[in-house]
């Protein structure tokens, strides 16, 4: 009997090794095995161009001391999130607070809302750049009908990230509303009768029941939103380049230019390993805050 | 009197929120359809034609003329797309099965491995894997934004997802076909794969989405145009006399097009799907 079990369960483990074989060696070869290499390779000068040798701390020391392109782009990134953040987050909570409350045409409204979101971000930036288009654009068209001169908004130094920044929230707002939503409607009901009972305002129902008890996705929300905009390239692609001169160059976009245009694959990976790090704190802080800032947890 | 009126005003700022945000978000696929049907000529008009007159439909005739391999990219968009959807599926099914419901040594320590991978960026993997891919010969080859993408970041998050779906299933199931003599693979293939569907779908919805419109792996390991995928085939319509945009509007309204009406038809899948794991 006890034999039968014990080669009843090895069978099981077999099986079990056999089902996450695929993905546990995808992991290996895509994703492990890569970002041992890529720290490997942040100290050499490899380049696709001509043999390369090792070169101790030199890319880290170059990037943080001598490299002012990277802290431009540092200082960009970090201005796309601290627009893109605050604005995608109020304004999602704002309209699935509007949309959770028994309003005429929700549905609609929600549809319409959500739908950049299984719209390609690149055609999303490309029917953007036309619309903010200097001469043509309609943005200027509608402006000059007013009689004002428009402005050359992605040539313009002060107003070209402005401008990506509003078009990314307008495309990932819907996504942040649909989650506030679904967590809107899991706060028990009675909770804001018994807060309308105790004469709280508005106001008061909303900091102290609303906000605590939908906690959990904000802060999801919120980590993700960031991550991912550490991470902005299409748009920025798409829409300036980088420009004008460097207002709109972001740390991926500098990788990117660094590794496959200018081939200079080391140097590349040593600014990519500093995203990585940036990246991984924010989710261990992710995982270790989320006990003590949320309220309510399963 | 008063609050009825102050009532009134508080409904007209709601509303006038929705309808500013409402708009925002639809200018832009009504611009993109009404330049997609303008004569070229009219495209720069002063005031804006809001509606294309005469209507020109032969744009859309015409980006398959401009760029012959159009009808190919659009066919390697999609079929690369639908295997790493299907693949995903896959992969993600039978290793969030196993983590969920066989019992194997480390298999949680394995689970937390795995997890761990979630944040590592694949901008920062994107250098080694590029280095690895040009050695074996395959840059220029749909194979790095096909089998990355389902055994990579993609299909960890299928297996995280269909893990705590299995994990809902009660332990008596497999635990009677156990006992009906099926086999872990038995049990997988004829009685968890056809519960799986909801959670396939959504699934399904991120994988495909994220696939559609992934640009910056075509953008490093596709040179020849042929194989070009939708994303980085739209930079086709500008050269050095400037960007077709009656052109790219319609080759756009064609990109936007299949994923929009998939969406208008499965609305409360797609609305589901998102606020389920947003929620977990």
């Amino acid at each position: 009997m006890r034999i039968s079990y014990s080669k009843q369960s090895r069978r099981k483990a077999i099986y079990g090794y056999l089902f996450i074989a695929p993905i546990m060696l995808g992991f290996l070869f895509f994703m492990a095995g890569p970002i041992i290499g890529a720290f490997g390779i942040s100290f050499t000068n490899y380049s696709l161009l001509q043999p390369s040798s090792f070169v101790g701390l030199d890319n880290y020391r170059h990037v943080f001391t001598q490299d002012d392109t990277f802290w431009t782009t540092v200082k960009n990134t970090l201005y796309f999130s601290a627009g893109l953040i605050p604005l995608n987050l109020t304004l999602a909570l704002a309209l699935a607070l509007l949309l959770s409350g028994k309003l005429r045409g929700m549905g609609l409204f929600r549809t319409a809302i959500f739908t950049p979101v299984v719209t390609s971000v690149i055609i999303w930036a490309i029917v953007w750049k036309y619309i903010f288009a200097t001469d043509a654009g309609l943005v200027n068209q509608v402006l000059h009908f007013f009689g004002i001169q428009g402005p050359a908004w992605l040539y313009d130094k002060r107003l070209a990230m402005p401008v990506v920044i509003v078009t990314s929230v307008l495309k990932k707002v819907g996504m942040n509303m649909v989650i506030f939503l679904a967590a809107l409607q899991e706060v028990p009901k009675m909770y804001y009768e018994a807060a309308t009972l105790d004469g709280a305002s508005k106001w008061k129902q909303f900091t102290k029941v609303t906000l605590p008890m939908i906690s959990p996705s904000l802060f999801l929300t919120l980590i993700i939103t960031l991550i991912g905009s550490l991470k902005v390239f299409s748009q920025i692609v798409v829409m300036t380049g980088g420009g004008p001169g460097t207002s709109t160059s972001v740390l991926v976009y500098y990788i990117y230019k660094l590794a496959f245009k200018n081939y200079q694959l080391g140097y590349a990976s040593a600014v990519a390993f500093l995203l990585f790090f940036l990246v991984m704190a924010l989710t261990l802080v992710q995982w270790s805050l989320r006990k003590r800032w949320v309220h309510h947890e399963e | 009197m008063r609050s009825n009126a102050l009532r009134y005003a508080g409904l007209g700022m709601r509303y006038l929120l929705l309808i500013v945000v409402t708009a925002l978000v639809v200018i832009p696929f009504f611009w993109m359809v009404t330049t997609s049907l303008k004569d070229q000529n009219k495209i720069f008009d002063f005031p804006p034609q809001w509606l294309p007159h005469p209507v020109v439909w032969s744009n859309y005739k015409e980006v398959f003329t401009a760029q012959p391999e159009f009808l190919r990219q659009y066919w390697n968009s999609v079929y690369i797309a639908v295997l790493v959807t299907i693949g995903t599926c896959l992969v993600g099914a039978l290793a969030g099965f196993a983590f969920a419901k066989l019992s194997f040594p480390f298999r949680n320590t394995l689970f937390l491995v795995l997890l761990s991978g979630m944040m590592i960026p694949n901008e920062v993997t994107i250098i080694p894997n590029f280095i690895w891919f040009s050695k074996l010969g395959l840059v220029d080859n749909h194979f790095p934004i096909i089998v990355p993408p389902i055994l990579g970041a993609g299909g960890i998050f299928g297996v995280f997802l269909l893990r705590q779906f299995y994990i809902t299933i009660p332990k008596e199931l497999d635990e009677a076909a156990e006992i009906d003599g099926c086999t872990p693979w038995t049990t997988f293939w004829r009685i968890m794969i056809p519960m799986t569907t909801p959670a396939f779908a959504t699934l399904a919805i991120f994988t495909f989405l994220n696939s559609w419109e992934d640009f910056l792996d075509p953008l490093i390991y596709l040179n020849s145009s042929k194989l070009f995928t939708l994303p980085i085939a739209m930079n086709l319509f500008t050269d050095t006399a400037g960007t077709a945009w009656h052109l790219l509007m319609a080759a756009a309204v064609m990109t936007t097009a299949p994923l929009l009406l998939v969406f208008f038809f499965a609305q409360r899948k797609f609305v589901e799907g998102v606020s389920t794991t947003g929620l977990k």
